[in-house]
């Protein structure tokens, strides 16, 4: 009895997570009349902004990322070995992000870095850049700080960096040559998740004016039948890459230490 | 260590070592706090800049008011069915005693959907159950249902709650498989000892451990369909008339005539996302005593 319930609940659960799937899938395929076809994908490619926003869009994950890693990993690091009274700080700014919705924060930051404001960010299209990747920085700051502070949790920070000073190394050699490799797929981890993020974040880059993936899928979508169920399924594949990576990331590491 | 006698440590720590963190700080307060800060205080100002709690007070217009109110439907409706059907699927598979292959495929699938939010999901649903969508046509001329006649639109509030469920189910599952492999057995093995029957199990063992868990899930749903934009604008464009919409429009165009307004907006979702996600906190940090 308990079984045919549990198969009922996830048999149903998938045929509603299915469905969505199936469905942007054959409308895709739809756009020349009568048969399936790959016509609103061979659209999409040849559209120039496609190539354009989704350029830009990985530009600013990539930017994001190592901002993010640079940002994190040390902070991480060094709330770990001499700060651990500053943790539940650190931890609580990591979670705001969360907390405060992404419509709020960028309104924010139009509003405070306007031209006539101390650091005029928005007023150039290169500072503006700067802004939504600090913006973006934000939104993954939590996932981010989440998988290196439990990266970290897994060495012995404090006797590292010790047998590090006692050969000789500085503090980049010791974050840059030792805890960084150390937490290399934790950061990895991080890394995809933002890629998941960023890729098609439509609320910051719409009403920051840049020309970014998201927003373009949303003109798109509100003008256009066939290419905008293509866009998912591209969206769809470029986010289960993500996932996929991650997974193998932490498999990998896993083999590797269960060899050591 | 031992040569390093403690001299003046004490003294000197404290500022030499929480510069180790001025980066992290020094960002915290430029990209994320002093923003808020400005939204914050524009809520208590006029436009000369001076106290006021007029903004607050303009709020209750008809308008407004049925904005938050739709929002704050559509996120506890989200939620509580997010949380149920969730609930559902996680115990399905982890006591349902389904073979073991499912679980892993499902959490991965959870991790990929609860991320596929945003225009694509939108996209994916108009494909499937908007006008000419997948379901709707399937439904049309196999059995002669009409959804729409049945009143069913896709570019409505349920619509709404249809598309919402996509990211809000599979992030319930992440979180409570977890705490649902933290039920111990030998609870169930005591309780059937003792007499009790399954239902007796779940009613007085299983879900008073839980509640936290459940509960706190459904405020960081609550707080995750409030503040979600794209989704929405994707769908239904700017006509819908939901919080994070207007407040969208209101930033681009200042459809409120009233930019001060707008800083109230803004305030009063922050305060609603962020009363749910202290609720989260809290409870978490409640369930983690026992789920060990």
């Amino acid at each position: 009895m308990t079984r045919i319930v549990a198969w009922a609940a996830v048999l149903l659960g998938c045929l509603y997570f299915l469905l969505p799937l199936a469905g942007m899938t054959e409308f895709s395929l739809k756009m020349r009349r009568g048969v399936y076809s790959f016509d609103a994908y061979v659209k999409v490619f040849e559209d120039p902004t496609f190539w354009a926003t989704f350029g830009y869009s990985l530009t600013l994950a990539a930017a994001t990322i190592v901002f993010g890693v640079l940002l994190v990993v040390p902070t991480a690091y060094w709330v770990r070995l001499k700060l651990p009274q500053a943790r539940p700080v650190v931890e609580f700014i990591t979670l705001l992000p969360l907390v405060i919705p992404a419509i709020v924060i960028v309104f924010g930051y139009i509003r405070l870095y306007n031209t006539s404001s101390f650091l005029p960010l928005t007023g150039s299209a290169f500072g503006t850049d700067i802004l939504l990747t600090m913006g973006y920085a934000t939104l993954a700051l939590p996932y981010m700080y989440r998988a290196v502070d439990t990266g970290l949790r897994t060495i012995d920070v404090a006797t590292l960096t010790e047998a590090a000073q006692s050969l000789g190394a500085g503090w980049f050699t010791i974050l840059a040559r030792i805890i960084l490799p150390n937490v290399l797929v934790a950061v990895l981890s991080g890394a995809f998740l933002t890629l998941a993020i960023v890729i098609g974040e439509f609320t910051m880059a719409a009403l920051l004016n840049r020309p970014a993936f998201g927003p373009f899928m949303q003109l798109l979508g509100a003008n256009r039948a066939y290419e905008p169920p293509a866009l998912a399924v591209i969206a769809f594949t470029i986010t289960w890459v993500c996932m996929g990576l991650i997974q193998l990331v932490t498999r990998f590491s896993k083999h590797e230490r269960a060899k050591a | 260590m031992t040569d390093t006698p403690p001299r003046h440590r004490p003294k000197m720590r404290l500022p030499i070592e929480w510069l180790g963190i001025l980066p992290f700080v020094l960002f915290a307060l430029l990209f994320l706090i002093l923003p808020t800060m400005k939204i914050v205080i524009g809520a208590f100002q006029t436009p000369e800049g001076s106290f006021t709690l007029q903004n607050l007070i303009d709020l209750n217009t008809d308008s407004i008011r049925r904005a938050y109110w739709t929002s704050i439907k559509l996120s506890m409706i989200t939620a509580l069915l997010g949380c149920a059907m969730g609930f559902a699927m996680a115990a399905a598979v982890v006591f349902g005693g389904l073979p073991k292959r499912i679980r892993s495929p499902l959490l991965t699938f959870s991790g990929v959907a609860s991320n596929f939010a945003g225009v694509p999901l939108a996209f994916a649903f108009i494909a499937t159950l908007g006008p000419a969508g997948l379901v709707t046509l399937w439904l049309k001329t196999e059995f002669g249902i009409n959804l729409r006649a049945m009143g069913f639109n896709l570019l409505s509030f349920w619509g709404l709650v249809v598309t919402y469920l996509f990211f809000q189910i599979p992030l319930m599952i992440l979180i409570i498989i977890p705490a649902l492999d933290g039920l111990k057995r030998e609870w169930r093995e005591a309780a059937a000892v003792l007499g009790a029957t399954g239902a007796q199990y779940w009613r007085m063992v299983a879900l008073p451990i839980l509640f936290p868990s459940l509960l706190g899930t459904f405020a960081l749903l609550f707080a995750n369909s409030f503040g979600a934009v794209a989704t929405a604008f994707a769908l239904t464009g700017p006509q819908l008339n939901i919080v994070p919409i207007k407040l969208f429009a209101q930033i681009r165009g200042d459809v409120l005539g009233n930019p001060n307004l707008g800083y109230a907006l803004a305030f009063g979702m922050i305060v609603i996302t962020g009363l749910a996600n202290v609720t989260y906190i809290v409870l978490r940090t409640r369930s983690e005593r026992w789920l060990k």
